[in-house]
């Protein structure tokens, strides 16, 4: 038997190490589950974490309520067939409950309202640790942040003092109020997440793989699906094509790829041909500025 | 496929950026609308026909803005030999303690060295980091051997010079590649202006050098992360050790001690990936399951009774301090050696190294931040460790302030 691990088994085994060290070290955690590929991926890992126990946290989605349907039908299986807790909580409430102004404009996204709905809920339960999907390949203030990362009372992110992160060893001693985002997919990749995928054989929503749908062009080439929230104009050129989702956010902000590629293997293959990155081709919210999802996570988000 | 991390160490002006961006470039780890964000941003740069490749590295505004990098960012690269994890970590000295972190994991130190320049007092710090966290191969890159026309001999008088003031630093496995990462000479083949260089190109090193010294070569350690009891009617007795295997192999049938304790007992089943295994190596998460029922709990070590590491509550080590406020005497913290803590204090200050001639000080009472001192760790309850020379993975510890919580030192034991 070899003895070397596979980058695969590395990977693997450093996320179920920082997943354990999160239920070791923590009162009350959860895990932001929305469905998606990362966040399911997640949830594969907690599995081989603590079966044949419970998960030590429940799952938790902060529903913006801008969903692709095949998103929630997959979320809601997943949680009956694994038989653990899930908490929803809405961004709709949120806007209520504090008179918040709701997205407005062509693509009225509630990513950013996101935040609010996370924080409260955070207080509501006082969760200590939120385990998230987020990968340092996504964006370059990504890159820069800690496994073990502590937000202070307002939820925010002040990436000029972060921890020292020695080795394996995770500190996750806060001070009351404070709770700390943890991100034991820190070190993959979009093509390592899709590897183990097939690896593992895990299910996912739908919409990760081609399917036909009618789409606005948007002037950079992006393609905007049709949707109840969003308005078309007159001038809006409609298509219908074959397309496929590379993330699953906001129907309002994430937008969709040409592609027929309709098993793994052939995402695999389409992504080690792109030249397009992930966050590139899919979000709109990252293109406001160079440091959107700085600020953003300056302000708490994840 | 396996899987090397490194860290680079170096200033933008030494070319890292451009060096790091070569890598990435070269091996389309780069996508086309990132390139298009960088050249926006390098509009204001005099050269218009590159894009400023720090833009790339340097992911906070503040880092942008001011032209440095403050903290580690970790960039990703695959070859058709090996994934690469490079952690780019900053080289002033103001920012010692996140390249500590950068550093902390890694198989492999780049060091680069403007070749016009030689060794700069960065080159010596990042040197005395790689020495102090034992990092198992040293790579020194002469940088711009354009700009001295490709000299042998100047190549050469850095190489003496390394070789010559990093001697006390027992640095392992050392060696020596020219290039010109801008005109990528040596970067991913070799170059022909260096034809007195018939050693590797830099790709081709990466991709062949050798990963740690074997971990299942070492004494076999194992540490509980968190203990499993689903107290169901039919996993009523169930009690299971979760961890990960730092070092060695765990197999069942084996005769353990449990500490702290002391206690005998036996490997009766070892789970992974929700099935049962005869055995686990290093580096594997896995559930472990005792004979007796005994008390374990978090932080407690499982090993072998042929394999007795250190148990001690008193054991000297080299610290660095990474907080803004000093170290107050007679201060307790929290020691944390994995998933282990304990209380701590320092005992006593032995000396302060200094990190541009490695020599020592003495009789020095206070330690500020960025010092590098020798210590001697009085704990409250006794910790179950090796030598950070002989176990990366149980000879580390972090000091934790008691009140803030804030991680204040990195330890290595002796």
């Amino acid at each position: 038997m070899s003895q070397q691990l596979d980058y695969l088994d590395f990977l693997e085994s450093e996320a179920i190490h920082i997943l354990r060290e999160v239920a070791g070290q923590f009162e009350r955690p959860a895990l932001l589950f929305s469905g998606g590929k990362d966040s399911t991926v997640l949830v594969h890992l907690a599995l081989k974490a603590f079966r044949p126990g419970k998960f030590p946290f429940p799952l938790l989605h902060i529903d913006t309520g801008h969903n692709f349907e095949e998103a929630i039908i997959f979320r809601d299986q997943l949680v009956k067939q694994i038989d653990e807790k899930l908490i929803v909580r809405y961004v709709a409430d949120t806007i209520k409950r504090h008179n918040l102004q709701d997205a407005k404009g062509k693509f009225p996204s509630r990513n950013v309202l996101q935040t609010n709905t996370l924080l409260d809920t955070i207080e509501e339960f006082a969760f200590d640790a939120c385990i998230g999907g987020a990968r340092r390949d996504e964006e370059k203030a990504r890159a820069k942040e800690r496994v073990f990362s502590v937000r202070d009372e307002f939820g925010q992110w002040n990436p000029k003092s972060q921890r020292p992160e020695l080795w394996n060893i995770y500190n996750g001693k806060i001070n009351k109020g404070e709770n700390v985002r943890v991100f034991p997919i820190s070190n993959w990749t979009e093509l390592d997440v899709w590897n183990y995928i097939k690896r593992e054989q895990i299910s996912l929503p739908s919409i990760y793989f081609t399917h036909e749908r009618d789409c606005i062009v948007l002037k950079n080439g992006q393609l905007m699906n049709v949707n109840q929230f969003v308005k078309i104009d007159e001038t809006d050129i409609l298509v219908r094509k074959n397309v496929r989702y590379r993330t699953v956010g906001d129907m309002t902000c994430t937008a969709a790829i040409e592609s027929v590629a309709y098993t793994v293997d052939d995402i695999i293959k389409e992504l080690e041909n792109t030249k397009i990155s992930e966050r590139g081709a899919t979000r709109m919210d990252d293109r406001i500025s160079e440091a959107a999802m700085e600020d953003r996570k300056k302000n708490g988000y994840f | 496929m396996d899987l090397l991390r490194f860290f680079t160490a170096g200033s933008v002006d030494d070319g890292k950026s451009t060096l790091i961006g070569r890598l990435l470039f070269d091996s389309h780890s780069i996508s086309t609308d990132i390139i298009e964000t960088l050249t926006k941003q390098s509009k204001n740069i005099k050269d218009d026909n590159a894009f400023n490749l720090a833009l790339l590295t340097d992911g906070l505004r503040a880092e942008r803005e001011q032209g440095i990098t403050i903290d580690v960012a970790y960039k990703y690269f695959t070859t058709s030999k090996r994934k690469f994890i490079i952690a780019d970590t900053p080289g002033h000295v103001q920012y010692t303690r996140n390249m500590f972190t950068g550093a902390s994991l890694a198989h492999l130190a780049l060091l680069l060295i403007d070749a016009r320049h030689g060794i700069t007092e960065q080159t010596k710090r990042h040197a005395v980091i790689s020495s102090i966290l034992r990092i198992p191969n040293v790579l020194v890159c002469v940088n711009k051997m354009d700009l001295i026309n490709y000299s042998e001999h100047k190549f050469n008088d850095i190489k003496d010079e390394f070789i010559k003031f990093s001697n006390p630093l027992n640095l392992s496995n050392i060696t020596f590649i020219p290039m010109s990462a801008l005109l990528g000479e040596n970067v991913v083949t070799q170059s022909s202006k260096l034809e007195w260089y018939k050693e590797k190109s830099l790709l081709d090193y990466l991709e062949t050098v050798g990963i740690n010294p074997s971990q299942e070569l070492l004494s076999s350690r194992f540490q509980v992360q968190y203990i499993i009891r689903p107290e169901t009617n039919v996993l009523h007795d169930y009690r299971g050790y979760a961890g990960k295997v730092l070092s060695g192999k765990y197999y069942v049938g084996q005769k353990v001690k449990i500490f702290p304790g002391n206690y005998d007992t036996e490997i009766t089943c070892i789970e992974m990936n929700q099935q049962n295994v005869t055995e686990a190596c290093a580096n594997s998460s896995v559930i472990l399951h005792l004979k007796d029922a005994i008390d374990v709990s978090r932080g407690s070590s499982i090993i072998p009774i042929n394999e007795l590491p250190n148990i001690s509550n008193e054991f000297t080590a080299t610290l660095c301090w990474m907080d803004d406020s000093s170290f107050v005497k007679g201060q307790k913290f929290y020691l944390q050696q994995n998933s282990y803590r304990t209380k701590a204090v320092i005992k006593e200050i032995v000396y302060k190294i200094n990190i541009h001639s490695f020599t020592p000080i003495e009789g020095e009472s206070n330690i500020q931040l960025n010092d590098i001192c020798k210590v001697v760790i009085k704990t409250a309850e006794s910790v179950c460790y090796d030598k950070f020379t002989e176990n990366r993975n149980n000879g580390s510890f972090i000091l934790i302030n008691e009140n803030t919580h804030n991680t204040v030192a990195a330890g290595v034991i002796e």
